[in-house]
């Protein structure tokens, strides 16, 4: 017997059925249901300032299957020109809708045990350490979209670094949607056990033939003791998708997490991005730059946790507001009782760019705990009217100089990305959003 | 090529409602060097601010006209696409965007499209232009100003100089700052764009880079105008007398004194 739920365009059945279609272990679909029953029950998030209460989060079509490519230059030249080319060298998980199509990851680093395979396949064949991770720094319960994604959960990857493996090359993941009414409900975990290192990089993008769509994608990192992670993005998702999105990680003992979000959607966002730092001397160093424009509306918030002592944060947060764009920043540094030594900082900076457009920077400090460094700097202003006179004065139009310096101004986030392909995507697209 | 020409007729210019440069008159022709001295407040980087068009300097009568054209109507940007340029006192600094990147805009803003530069001329040109000043190569890639000392700034103003080769350019206060060695590369500089096809406003307070770029006319600034004009030695008599001198000699008396 079906269930049928009030606001959401899918039941029971639906989910069972989608499950079966997928092989998934009963562990897995166990808790699509559970998601689905919180799903229901459970309120949207209430992000501050942001009214998300129109924004279509439920309905999409979440089964919308591509055929496996096995030649690079089978995929959409937006896709082909994203990943590492030559000697196809490149790690990388390309995902068409909710379809993983291709796969790549070096012999050397399977032989050295690293995993990096996309969720289905992760679920079958790695089902105990997956599920030790899944769902793990973050709830299903915690609102509507959480438990959403869990019940719908159609894409995602999972790369696993054994203790003591160091890898220079980045590992790539790409999502590519372009069926009509698309869902990409997409789960990453990323797992750096102890002394490893690694750079994961992630492009999601869309095509228009999308139209109304929807993005639910939550990340989860657990960096390991001593062990290293930087993870970039680059979110393109067009005008008519809704995305929700959450970065989330946890650091061990003298681990040390990167962040570098390049939030670049021309739809309605919600972006949550938190990290955990449980263990003492754990690090994190977060970094994202966006740009709103059109009627746009947009609500990030960045959040670093201080559990254990003398952990640091740094957390760097600029953006540009265009045309009737609307967003609002908070940065929140969170330092527990007992995390002495700890040290954090944040600093947001908006440049507003037209009169309509509206940007809020919000800082947060909430300290527990004497014995600790923390400091906060937010600004929402124009663009520098003297730097605009100097350009102009050597013979740089207004429109070029204004474009030269809001892209100057969201360079640190670029230039930290380390593939080549992701870091044109992410130059092209600050170029065309500001242009 | 005919020759450039800088006209202005009784420039009057204001900041902030206060009226600073009250009737300056200046004929410069291409291959012309001048020095404009005269002590502090009196008005020259007023006079090279309105020039160039800086938003916060208002000309509330005058004529600045470049082979004839009105300069004063024109943005700032056409300002210099018609061929002026100003080495500025307080160069911006723009973190982001490289000293490369920033030229090269510059000079393809000038060229138009479809007329951009070649890259391989542009860094060959860059490269030649930035030995004469013993610039480090790496400045070209180093962000705009930013983390520069004031004399690197100051050569970095005389690099784009010699890299958009206007018609006319004014150095304000180029020299303040600078010690003996940064003083003889900025005036090599300088002097290789020497020509028919350029014109040069020295504003200065001391004759000390005068040594080293020789004007063709001195002119005295007091009061906001022009009191007296001559040839180099009139630098050198200033340096003797002092400014309260020179002052004596014009019958000036110091009733006001204003910040520019």
């Amino acid at each position: 017997m079906s269930m049928q739920l009030q606001n959401l365009s899918f039941d029971t059945e639906d989910i069972n059925q989608f499950a079966e279609d997928r092989n998934e272990p009963k562990w897995f679909s166990d808790i699509r249901i559970k998601g689905l029953k919180l799903a229901e029950e459970l309120p949207l998030p209430q992000p501050e300032k942001t009214r998300i209460a129109d924004w279509n989060f439920t309905h999409f079509n979440y089964d919308t299957g591509s055929a496996a490519v096995t030649d690079l230059n089978d995929l959409p030249e937006e896709v082909n020109r994203l990943v590492e080319q030559g000697s196809g060298s490149g790690n990388v998980l390309i995902h068409v809708n909710s379809s993983a199509v291709y796969h790549h990851l070096s012999q050397d680093l399977i032989d050295q045990g690293v995993i990096y395979t996309d969720l289905t396949t992760a679920v079958k064949e790695h089902s105990d350490l997956f599920a030790k991770y899944y769902f793990k720094t973050t709830a299903i319960d915690k609102h509507k979209l959480t438990a959403l994604h869990a019940a719908l959960v159609n894409g995602g990857s999972f790369l696993y670094i054994p203790k003591n493996v160091v890898i220079e090359e980045p590992i790539q993941a790409v999502y590519y949607q372009d069926a009509p009414s698309s869902g990409l409900v997409a789960h990453t975990v990323v797992v750096a056990e102890r002394n490893s290192s690694v750079t994961f990089v992630e492009s999601y993008l869309s095509d228009s033939s999308v139209g109304e769509g929807v993005a639910n994608i939550i990340s989860e990192v657990t960096v390991g003791e001593n062990a290293q992670v930087k993870y970039g993005a680059v979110d393109e998702f067009s005008a008519k998708i809704v995305t929700y999105v959450s970065r989330q990680a946890e650091v061990a003992k003298d681990g040390r997490i990167q962040w570098a979000l390049g939030q670049m959607n021309d739809g309605n966002t919600l972006s949550e991005n938190a990290t955990n730092l449980e263990g003492t001397g754990a690090a994190a160093d977060v970094k994202a730059v966006s740009i709103g424009s059109g009627s746009q509306k947009q609500n990030f918030d960045n959040y670093v946790r201080h559990v254990g002592k003398s952990t640091q944060s740094q957390l760097l947060v600029r953006a540009a507001q265009k045309d009737a764009s609307n967003s609002i920043f908070n940065a929140r540094t969170k330092i527990e009782r007992g995390a002495s030594g700890a040290d954090g900082e944040q600093t947001q900076r908006v440049l507003m760019l037209s009169d309509q457009s509206r940007g809020d920077a919000n800082p947060i400090l909430l300290i527990d705990e004497y014995d600790v460094i923390a400091g906060h700097a937010a600004s929402v202003g124009r663009v520098d009217p003297d730097q605009l006179y100097y350009l102009m004065s050597r013979g740089i139009k207004k429109e070029t100089a204004e474009k030269l310096i809001v892209e100057g101004f969201l360079a640190p986030i670029v230039d930290l990305l380390p593939i080549e392909g992701v870091r044109e995507q992410l130059t092209t697209l600050i170029e065309r959003k500001v242009g | 090529m005919t020759v450039p020409e800088l006209k202005i007729n009784d420039l009057h210019v204001s900041v902030e409602g206060k009226s600073i440069v009250k009737g300056f008159n200046l004929n410069m022709k291409g291959g012309e060097i001048h020095a404009l001295m005269g002590p502090n407040g009196t008005g020259k980087s007023t006079v090279a601010s309105a020039l160039m068009g800086h938003p916060k300097y208002e000309v509330t009568s005058g004529q600045a006209l470049l082979d004839g054209s009105n300069l004063l109507d024109m943005s700032v940007d056409e300002r210099a696409r018609a061929g002026m340029f100003l080495a500025m006192q307080y160069p911006s600094e723009v973190s982001g965007v490289t000293n490369a990147d920033f030229l090269r805009t510059a000079i393809n803003g000038r060229r138009g499209e479809g007329n951009e530069i070649p890259l391989m001329k542009f860094i060959k040109t860059l490269d030649k232009k930035m030995q004469m000043l013993e610039m480090d190569q790496a400045f070209a890639e180093r962000y705009v100003n930013e983390g520069f000392s004031g004399g690197e700034k100051k050569r970095n103003e005389i690099l784009q100089l010699m890299m958009l080769e206007p018609k006319f350019a004014i150095l304000d206060e180029i020299d303040s700052g600078l010690d003996i060695d940064a003083l003889k590369w900025v005036a090599k500089g300088v002097n290789s764009m020497r020509s028919e096809n350029f014109g040069c406003l020295i504003i200065t307070h001391y004759q000390r880079l005068l040594n080293y770029i020789k004007p063709d006319k001195v002119h005295i600034m007091m009061k906001g105008q022009i009191v007296k004009t001559g040839g180099p030695e009139l630098a050198l008599q200033l340096e003797e007398e002092g400014y309260d001198g020179m002052k004596a000699e014009l019958g000036i008396t110091d009733d006001e004194t204003v910040e520019a």
